[in-house]
């Protein structure tokens, strides 16, 4: 079982400033498994996630105490280097944000940060991508066309393929449908449950069906705390915990 | 519970009843006098514009553009003014621009949030507000004598550039600001580092917002006279500048020389006008352009 953590937290504390906005969690992410964040707004599940990748670095005033392993080593290392994490962690956020330019060069982005310069090598990988996001054959013949003239679901998967053009181990999803219509939202439902084949997926979301859609483990969590972790399943079924039952049955939230 | 209906002859008229109500009528006349305001600016803009137009349009003609001034100014043309005015601009821009935008980038991207940095966006603010007579003097002694330029086309577009300096700063601090931070997380969130998120990213969104900035605040500076009176302009040249240590005619400074020396006021003032109607078409074109980037701009970003 220990061989198949992917990501491993351990006692992390985190500090807005003097607030502490995550008490003491620990948890592991499994490999190739799709673990869902759930809890209502301001829980911390955002905060949370985004300590997989560092991007809670932009905050000013921002703190962790604690671990965070990745394949066994520590991310907060001060030897770290965040830009090759992120390459290992990728993350689709809540708004869709394809830059302003092509679909083309949206995807390729992250290889010409690396300096790859093989023409082909991109070409293939960008198309690629976009296959395995579930957009290809919408776009094929419009690569070059402005991504913002995507509609909302459209730019979201696309957001998905640009984050598959990196390769990374690790994708972070913080509630990706969260401003998607219910059938670009179930397109995107479909893909998650494509990629946990190949990727360690954690996803945040506060539509519970949508956990217990896609997910294999569920993490609950309220103000800070992580509540109950454990099967998807077991947890919508049987929660061991009082508040997790309340939660789940909708008597807060 | 019971509700009782109230019948009346124009239950939606404003003021049933009573002939006039006095919220109506401050209401009418606050309108009033905005709009006199509105119109009373506007006509000062319309008759500047009128003016010189009217009088500036007798001397416009090809001889007028494309020769050199004549008989102590009181004939031939203000070519070398025109080329001047240009050269001293595109000096300005070419050391204003990437000097401001770096000025910019740093402000915005890199630099700590302390005090000291405050103080000095506080310092660029306060730059804009130095009246040009003092940049003027400031060039003098800085530009013309310390670095020994002389009176000439290098230390004038120097000193313009530090004119246009502190706006060409602002108008990019906000571009860059204004681009999402979405579009900053989604490339540092791909791996990019902080300078490629800059260069590849937020740069290019915030380009046309930039030029807008410089573009009017080089418009701006185009038509300054005291900045460019001791370092640059001369009174007259025959030919054209041939190095960036040349002085030069200007069209702001010519039309000062026209009005204020000289012996036949009468062909000289219509020469002055002529040159006004030059120098305004130029800064209006060149404000146009801004605004035809802006909305660009806002085209493809939906802004």
């Amino acid at each position: 079982m220990d061989c198949d953590v992917k990501i491993r937290a351990r006692n992390i504390d985190f500090y807005y400033r003097r607030s502490r906005a995550l008490k003491n969690i620990s948890l592991d992410v499994l490999k190739k498994r799709v673990t869902a964040l759930i809890g209502p707004s301001g829980c911390g599940k955002s905060t949370f996630i985004r300590l997989f990748n560092r991007m809670n670095d932009l905050i000013p005033g921002a703190r962790v105490e604690g671990q965070i392993l990745l394949d066994g080593f520590d991310i907060y290392h001060p030897k770290t280097d965040v830009v090759s994490l992120r390459r290992r962690v990728g993350m689709v956020f809540q708004k869709p944000n394809p830059f302003p330019k092509s679909i083309f060069d949206n995807l390729a982005y992250g290889l010409t940060i690396t300096d790859v310069r093989d023409k082909e090598f991109i070409e293939h990988k960008v198309i690629d991508s976009l296959k395995k996001a579930a957009l290809y054959n919408e776009v094929k013949d419009r690569l070059h066309d402005n991504a913002l003239m995507l509609s909302g679901g459209q730019q979201q998967r696309l957001c998905i393929a640009r984050c598959l053009a990196v390769e990374p181990e690790v994708i972070l999803f913080d509630e990706p449908a969260a401003s998607l219509d219910p059938i670009s939202t179930r397109k995107i439902e479909e893909l998650l449950l494509e990629l946990k084949n190949e990727y360690t997926i954690v996803i945040v979301t506060h539509n519970m069906q949508q956990a217990a859609r896609v997910s294999d483990y569920t993490a609950f969590m309220y103000l800070g705390e992580l509540v109950e972790y454990g099967d998807t399943e077991r947890i919508f079924t049987v929660p061991k915990e009082k508040m997790t039952e309340e939660y789940l049955s909708g008597k807060f939230g | 519970m019971k509700y009782k209906t109230i019948h009346t002859a124009e239950p939606f008229t404003a003021h049933p009843g009573k002939a006039i109500r006095m919220s109506d009528f401050s209401q009418a006349l606050g309108f009033l006098f905005l709009g006199a305001c509105a119109a009373f600016a506007l006509f000062f803009l319309g008759s500047i514009l009128y003016f010189v137009i009217v009088r500036g349009a007798p001397a416009i003609s090809w001889e007028f553009l494309t020769s050199a001034p004549r008989k102590a100014m009181t004939q031939g043309g203000v070519a070398p003014a025109i080329v001047g005015t240009f050269s001293l601009t595109l000096g300005a821009i070419a050391f204003a621009f990437p000097l401001g935008l770096a000025c910019a980038i740093y402000l915005t991207e890199y630099s700590p949030k302390t005090i000291l940095v405050n103080i000095i966006r506080l310092s660029i603010a306060n730059l804009a507000g130095i009246p040009s007579i003092v940049f003027g003097l400031f060039g003098f002694a800085i530009f013309v004598k310390v670095f020994g330029f002389g009176v000439s086309m290098l230390s004038g577009s120097l000193t313009l550039g530090i004119m246009a300096l502190p706006g060409i700063i602002s108008a990019s601090q906000e571009a860059i600001l204004a681009v999402p931070q979405s579009y900053k997380e989604a490339s540092l969130a791909l791996g990019a580092t902080h300078w490629q998120t800059i260069a590849r990213v937020v740069l290019p969104s915030s380009l046309p917002g930039i030029l807008t900035g410089v573009i009017l605040n080089v418009g701006r500076v185009a038509g300054e006279t005291a900045a460019i009176m001791f370092t640059a302009a001369t009174f007259y040249t025959r030919g054209y500048p041939d190095s960036i240590f040349s002085e030069v005619m200007a069209l702001p400074y010519h039309i000062y020389a026209l009005m204020t020396e000289g012996t036949h006021p009468e062909s000289q003032t219509l020469i002055a006008y002529g040159s006004s109607l030059i120098l305004l078409t130029l800064v209006l074109v060149v404000s146009s352009l801004a605004i035809i980037l802006r909305q660009r701009q806002r085209r493809v970003y939906g802004l």
